[in-house]
């Protein structure tokens, strides 16, 4: 009887402590929704309204008028499609050569890229703008991607994927008379493919929250990727909360709806290392 | 004979193709980090503005002004208390939510789980623009909370004293959902059998937490931690979000500098005041700190490498 009522206090507990956490990450996404769908007057007042009194959708519509909304849209995923690419590509063919195949200082060569994870991006930045400057392409979509076309860490982690497809099979394709190009894409390629989902969502979601490079590179509407487009747009409205919780609620619920439908692989692809920040 | 020379050209071959695999990380690597952290280096060397229109050698001279410039100190400082607050709240509050979570007899864990990991996938920007109202100090909805409970209300990001625990308090939110899921990993790893012997020798639930599920989780909890240290010397969106534009319209890393973390700080040398040698010299600094950072992790987890 005893041991039942300690118990049923220390869940209370836990459900308590559990409750309270997630009010807390709740809070903000919570408050924005609310404030999304109510006019001025109403988010300003005090005590808040969790619930809309005064329903309306002019916020969402003002921001999409207001600020090109679809443009940043657009030029997040244009930006955020070529690095993703570039480095499943890179990563997973530097993954290959270093895991399966044998030639001269491929052991320094690993060992230099893989020191570059030590090297954060604040150290190149300055170099690479001026990179940028040199070539002509500051403020435009190569401008914003062409840092990120290789990343090391993914070449480290597709190394170790590929260290476990068994050689023979790749053996047995040469003997047959494949190519190396058809062995890599039709046979190597397919083996991997959990793991390259996950090196996918992970390059998807640091490069879709990239700030500092865009912030510095990009300089129109015509480039700014999403979350320096709405840095923009809060620095030349930011009297307007109104227009502002809507466009944090636009720009937030894409990625969400994606994460809810493909949760398990966004948990595997984001642990996957928080090397990136 | 003849056959020896085939097997040598196809060893050949096979190694030619090899490196042509790994050619265009290479020829990236070299022109995207390789050559940029070299011209860095260099130009750390030099007293080098575009706008003071300058480019002269100095060795070491801004290495050693550094030491002597109030704002590198302060932002040193901020970084360091950003760093010695956040990482230990995340993982206090991200071990004791995956050990609730990973009771047996506890329902609902899946919706929490999704609940804590939505911050990480939320975009940092649009989230920081939310906090940024929620901590305003007269209409926002902290300081409302607070005065139900009969508690003072800061001024948050208006006042310097206030601006920074407000950000830490989005660090920690932003975070404790990615090491939480990592934790949860690494108990899963713990078998169970462990804790059914404990518990028929009589052990109770604190006991088998200090003594077993807390020591072979140890490898994670310090992977982890140094990986968020390495996050918060890195920290930029949530300070230059929260203290610009917005309704107060202040500098990146105010007010008062006292939010100007370090990579705010080579920002504001390298892309405000165009201090391109001085801002290189700092951002070596950072490189210093990430590297060591990053051996200790590399060190402690002892990934088993191939080469």
């Amino acid at each position: 009887m005893e041991m039942k009522r300690t118990n049923i206090f220390v869940l209370f507990l836990l459900y308590g402590i559990l409750i309270i956490g997630a009010v807390w990450m709740l809070l903000p996404l919570a408050w924005m929704t609310s404030a999304a769908f109510k006019p001025m007057s109403e988010i300003i007042q005090v005590p808040p309204t969790w619930i809309p009194k005064h329903f309306t959708l002019d916020n969402i519509k003002e921001v999409f008028k207001q600020v090109p909304f679809a443009r940043y849209f657009l030029n997040s995923i244009v930006t955020t499609g070529v690095i993703v690419l570039s480095v499943l590509l890179t990563s997973t063919m530097a993954g290959y050569g270093f895991a399966k195949f044998n030639f001269k200082g491929k052991r320094i060569l690993f060992l230099l890229i893989l020191s570059s994870l030590m090297i954060p991006f604040q150290v190149r930045m300055i170099p690479l703008y001026q990179i940028a400057q040199h070539l002509k392409i500051v403020d435009t979509y190569l401008g914003v991607v062409f840092p990120w076309l290789f990343d090391a860490m993914g070449v480290f982690l597709m190394n170790q994927f590929m260290l476990t497809i068994p050689n023979e099979l790749i053996e047995a394709a040469r003997i047959d008379g494949a190519s190396e190009g058809r062995i890599f894409f039709t046979i190597v390629i397919p083996q991997l493919k959990p793991a390259i989902s996950a090196l996918a969502i992970f390059t998807f979601s640091w490069s879709w929250e990239e700030f500092l490079w865009p912030l510095i590179v990009t300089n129109s509407d015509r480039v700014r990727t999403l979350p320096v487009g709405l840095q923009y747009f809060s620095e030349q409205y930011g009297i307007n909360i109104h227009w502002q919780m809507a466009g944090a609620f636009v720009a937030i619920l894409p990625v969400l709806i994606v994460f809810f439908i493909m949760q398990k692989q966004f948990v595997e692809g984001i642990t996957l290392t928080g090397l990136k920040g | 004979m003849i056959k020896a020379g085939k097997k040598l050209s196809q060893e050949r071959r096979l190694a030619l193709i090899g490196f042509l695999f790994v050619l265009p990380a290479v020829i990236l690597f070299i022109v995207l980090v390789f050559i940029p952290l070299l011209q860095a280096f260099y130009m750390s060397l030099f007293d080098w503005s575009t706008i003071r229109e300058v480019k002269k050698f100095i060795g070491l001279k801004n290495y050693i002004d550094m030491f002597h410039d109030p704002k590198f100190i302060k932002s040193v400082k901020v970084t360091i208390t950003w760093t010695i607050i956040v990482v230990p709240s995340i993982i206090f509050f991200s071990l004791l939510l995956a050990l609730i979570l990973n009771l047996k007899s506890l329902r609902f864990k899946g919706l929490f789980r999704t609940i804590y990991f939505i911050p990480v996938v939320t975009n940092m920007v649009a989230a920081a623009f939310v906090w940024r109202w929620l901590f305003e100090p007269t209409n926002g909805v902290i300081n409302y909370f607070l005065s139900l409970l009969h508690l003072p209300q800061p001024g948050w990001l208006a006042d310097p004293k206030w601006a920074l625990p407000a950000m830490m308090i989005v660090g920690v939110w932003k975070q404790i959902g990615f090491a939480m899921v990592i934790f949860l990993a690494g108990l899963q790893t713990i078998p169970r059998d462990m804790f059914e012997a404990a518990y028929l020798d009589g052990a109770s639930g604190v006991t088998m937490l200090r003594k077993i599920t807390l020591p072979l989780l140890n490898p994670t909890i310090v992977f982890t931690s140094v990986m968020l240290v390495i996050n918060a010397f890195r920290v930029f969106t949530i300070p230059y979000v929260m203290s610009a534009g917005g309704f107060t319209y202040g500098e990146p890393g105010g007010p008062l500098d006292s939010t100007r973390v370090f990579v705010i700080h080579i920002y504001d040398y390298g892309f405000r005041q165009f201090e391109l040698g001085y801002a290189s010299a700092n951002a070596f600094f950072l490189l210093l700190v990430i590297m060591v950072a990053t051996i200790i992790q590399f060190k402690t987890l002892e990934r088993p490498f191939e080469y």
